[in-house]
């Protein structure tokens, strides 16, 4: 051995710093591997037939057309699932392809394989399937009363009789947004020869994947190995299965790789969407602004199929009164059953929707009592010690709601708007805006969410480190989604164990157990915590096994000699495998109530809009947010979540909207449905409040929905101060400010 | 039919023999799947190529009309192992995230500096505005082309 070697301290990399990404450069030279780019030898190509209607009967299907055509290897329909005819993320209500009757529209009726892309699409379009269209119900209140409901969930929490003395009513309603992630469904899926599969798929959760994909086809948990794979972006849209099992089947039935991309259109059709929304609000206070009782309806649109509306209800429901104590309150949640496409999980799942209620409701029950609304939020903001309004949980983890308020409250503004350039003014360069006839409005909103999953789920994920002659190798099957968590589960490594060279690589589900979804927030603190747990272990034994002192990149020390050089302990195969649960939660009892979340974050924002009240156009000059991360492990990968989040807000409040006519999509494409693009993004300043939390890694939280939660109720709050119109209803249309 | 051009300097003869997109000969045949297809119509910027000097979606060009022309795209961007300043910038700021827009506007900001060293911040987002990204929410991204633009003005 060489004998020059002293101590290294890792400096580089770790917590606290914002290194770069390790997929940064790939990704930047477009050499970065997505799933759209896959390709095996023999590779056929899948294309999907879907429903043209939002219900119908299925009268017959003739799949001779279809297979007729050269190229084409198989043409599968219900009748060839093999196993489990249903899927479904927490209940398996979901044909993997329609059998007697289409729920919705674009629904899955039949898969054909040939042997490429435009063959596979024209046999598609040739399949025969005969419908009979019945008439769909689209209207979530009709569903509701007809009892056609996914989940209702009543909270009551205290005295029931309890009455304040100035009241606020108010009705909300959220549109229908999209995640659009920019990489479509895609994946290929390969038959190993012996009866089973490898699929490499867009997924958020590739262990609930493969759990699925099992079920109907029909096979044994090892045949199907679900492999994390690069993945253009998610929010919410990956969770669900949409292709995979198709894949699987088709690659099964003709021995071949099959491969499947979704077309933009498609991908509208195929995945599901922020939950539409309908809200009414009453607000109680004394005179002194106290809340004193708060009252909420939340009727959410599930879609045809359940996927989480449960979850997303539960969120909707728990979080109903924002970050405010309030000890009298009456909330019933129904997720309702229609015939529009399938709703589930995006960024701030429930949460976003009912933040833009009770936001414009704190607002106008400040107006009510003659209150500024940031005195009137700091009065009633929710604490450490304090009970969750809805659920009488004790929040036993820090919640610094009071902080955030006064933090963002203290961000200097931006100097009133001189600049009459065209792409400063609302109308950009469509040149229609005036600059007379702009008003510039200010809005504030505050909102929560829980992080991680809720209501009793056995929350965990698994992480395994590695050593070997390389330095510390990271497996696991969480999936970056975008959001950094290979760099930051680098951190936590180099941080934990003391060493530079750490390397996260992902494992496919017959390697590692379950990491959980990359969603909730959750990733940076259960992945995380599994990671810091099996490199403080890795490290304690390695130093219990060779009584030493410090672990470096050189190996194992003991005072001033380096006792075991890097080599032998990678030779010795030195490994750690950890299965990280956060803390445990209930089920609710009859009236909502448990110790329901794991833990809560709250962020605020202050929107800064200049509005052309004549055209009612809207530019968002500025969003500045305070937000509660616990502490920031990547203050640079923080700041992106951030960001990436507000924005998202942004379109949620001012132009992203699914619309649906008796349940057919008018918008399922980037022309039609608006996305902000580089001019409409706002400037940003964000204020991290770190309060380290109660068991993240190294007091981490969840950072990725925050943002998104309160930035729409913002950025809406803004336009009402600008025009004084009342704007119940996201996203805010020109009309609405124009000709309301 | 047989269409020859030049493409990242080096010259390429396609058979092509389907009115594809010159998106579908670069990802297909070429293999050059640094180009991305996220909406297939122009929308989002993430098939971004140079042609002939001008910045173009190359899910709207027809394949056989690259006829002669002269190509750029993400693959051609820096020079060997060596990263383009947009490049080198963007991985520094934190402006890459999911990756999926990453190529299209890398590509869209070399044809910016191209044409123009010293773009001011409202010309970088005029220069950016048919590149659709859904994940950083553009600041990692702005921050980064304001960093090369001072740098290259200096």
């Amino acid at each position: 051995m060489t004998t020059s070697v002293t101590r290294r301290r890792v400096t580089e990399g770790v917590v606290g710093q914002s290194p770069a990404r390790p997929d940064g450069v790939p990704k930047l030279r477009g050499e970065f591997e997505f799933a759209q780019d896959l390709r095996a030898e023999g590779m056929l190509w899948g294309a999907t037939v879907r429903s043209p209607h939002a219900r119908a009967r299925i009268v017959s299907i003739d799949v001779a057309p279809a297979l007729a055509v050269g190229g084409v290897h198989a043409c599968l329909t219900a009748e060839d699932v093999p196993g489990r005819a249903t899927f479904g993320l927490e209940h398996p209500d979901q044909p993997v392809l329609a059998g007697d009757e289409v729920n919705f529209w674009g629904e899955p009726v039949a898969v054909v394989a040939a042997e490429d892309e435009v063959t596979a699409r024209r046999a598609a379009g040739l399949v025969e399937v005969v419908y009979e269209p019945l008439e769909p119900l689209t209207d979530p209140a009709e569903a509701d009363r007809r009892d056609q409901v996914f989940r209702r969930l009543q909270i009551r929490r205290g005295d029931q009789t309890a009455r304040g003395t100035v009241v606020v009513e108010g009705r909300y309603e959220v549109g229908m947004q999209d995640q659009a992630p920019l990489g479509t469904e895609a994946g290929l899926a390969i038959p190993d020869g012996q009866g089973g599969v490898d699929l490499y798929a867009t997924s958020q959760f590739v262990h609930v994947d493969q759990e699925q994909v099992v079920a109907s086809l029909g096979l044994r948990p090892d045949q199907v190995r679900s492999h994390p794979t690069g993945i253009g972006g998610a929010f919410g849209a990956r969770e669900d299965v949409n292709l995979h099992i198709h894949l699987c089947m088709l690659a099964l039935h003709t021995g071949r790789p099959v491969k499947m991309v979704y077309h933009r259109s498609e991908s509208f059709a195929g995945h599901v969407h922020r939950h539409p929304a309908w809200l009414r609000y009453r607000h109680e206070a004394d005179s002194d602004g106290r809340l004193v009782r708060v009252e909420a309806e939340v009727l959410l649109d599930g879609g045809a199929y359940a996927s989480t509306t449960s979850a997303v209800l539960a969120n909707a429901s728990y979080f109903a009164v924002g970050p405010y104590r309030c000890d009298s309150v009456a909330v019933d949640g129904t997720g309702a059953r229609t015939n529009n496409p399938p709703c589930g999980a995006m960024r701030g799942f429930g949460a976003v929707q009912v933040c833009f209620g009770y936001e414009t409701q704190m607002d106008r029950l400040a107006e009510a009592l003659g209150m500024d609304p940031l005195d009137l939020r700091e009065l009633n903001a929710l604490g450490t010690g304090d009970s969750m309004p809805t659920t009488g949980q004790v929040i036993a983890t820090p919640l610094p709601t009071g902080d955030v308020i006064r933090s963002l409250r203290a961000m200097p503004l931006p100097e009133p708007q001189t600049e009459t350039h065209h792409s400063h003014l609302p109308g950009g360069s469509g040149l229609t805006t005036e600059p007379g006839q702009v008003r510039r409005g200010i809005g504030y909103a505050f909102g929560i969410k829980n992080l991680g999953f809720s209501e009793g789920a056995d929350d965990y994920a698994q992480a395994r480190i590695r050593l070997t002659t390389s330095g510390a190798v990271v497996e696991t099957a969480a999936i970056e989604v975008g959001q950094g968590l290979v760099t930051v589960l680098a951190q936590i490594a180099r941080s934990a164990l003391g060493v530079s060279r750490v390397e996260v690589t992902h494992v496919d589900t017959s390697k590692i157990d379950s990491a959980g979804s990359t969603s909730a927030s959750r990733q940076t603190q259960v992945s995380g915590g599994a990671v810091l747990e099996a490199a403080t272990r890795l490290r304690r034994k390695i130093m219990s096994e060779h009584d030493g002192d410090d672990l470096d990149d050189d190996g194992v020390w003991r005072g001033e000699h380096l006792v075991v050089p890097w080599p032998s302990l990678a030779d010795a195969g030195w490994a750690e495998t950890v299965t990280f649960r956060h803390p445990s939660t209930t089920q609710p009892d009859d009236d909502g109530q448990g110790v329901i979340h794991a833990d809560f974050a709250v962020a605020g924002h202050r929107a800064v809009v200049d509005v052309d009240v004549e055209l009612g156009l809207v530019k968002v000059v500025r969003v500045d947010t305070a937000q509660d991360v616990g502490l920031a492990l990547n203050p640079a990968a923080v700041r992106g979540q951030i960001e990436g989040g507000i924005l998202q807000g942004v379109g949620l409040a001012v132009m992203e909207e699914l619309v649906l006519k008796d349940g057919v999509m008018l918008n399922a494409n980037f022309t039609d449905y608006l996305l902000p693009t580089i001019l409409d993004a706002p400037e940003v300043e964000a204020l991290l409040i770190e309060h380290p939390g109660s068991w993240g890694p190294f007091g981490a939280k969840g950072v990725g929905e925050p943002p998104t939660i309160s930035s729409t109720a913002a950025v809406v709050a803004a336009i009402r101060a600008a025009s004084g119109k009342q704007l119940n209803r996201v996203p805010v249309r020109p009309q609405d400010i124009a000709l309301s | 039919m047989i269409v020859e051009f030049t493409i990242n300097g080096e010259q390429v003869s396609a058979h092509v023999s389907h009115p594809g997109s010159l998106l579908d000969l670069l990802r297909d045949d070429l293999g050059l799947s640094g180009s991305k297809d996220a909406c297939e119509q122009g929308e989002c910027g993430s098939c971004s190529v140079i042609l002939d000097g001008e910045l173009v979606c190359s899910c709207l060009v027809m394949a056989a009309d690259v006829a002669g022309s002269s190509l750029t795209t993400v693959e051609g961007v820096g020079s060997g192992d060596a990263l383009h300043p947009v490049q080198e910038a963007m991985q520094r700021a934190g402006a890459v995230q999911c990756g999926f827009c990453t190529p299209g506007i890398v590509v869209a900001a070399v044809d910016l500096f191209g044409r123009n060293p010293s773009p001011t911040p409202l010309d970088i987002r005029e220069a950016l505005a048919g590149n659709i990204c859904r994940c950083t929410g553009y600041g990692a991204i702005l921050r980064a082309l304001e960093l090369v633009a001072s740098e290259s003005g200096t």
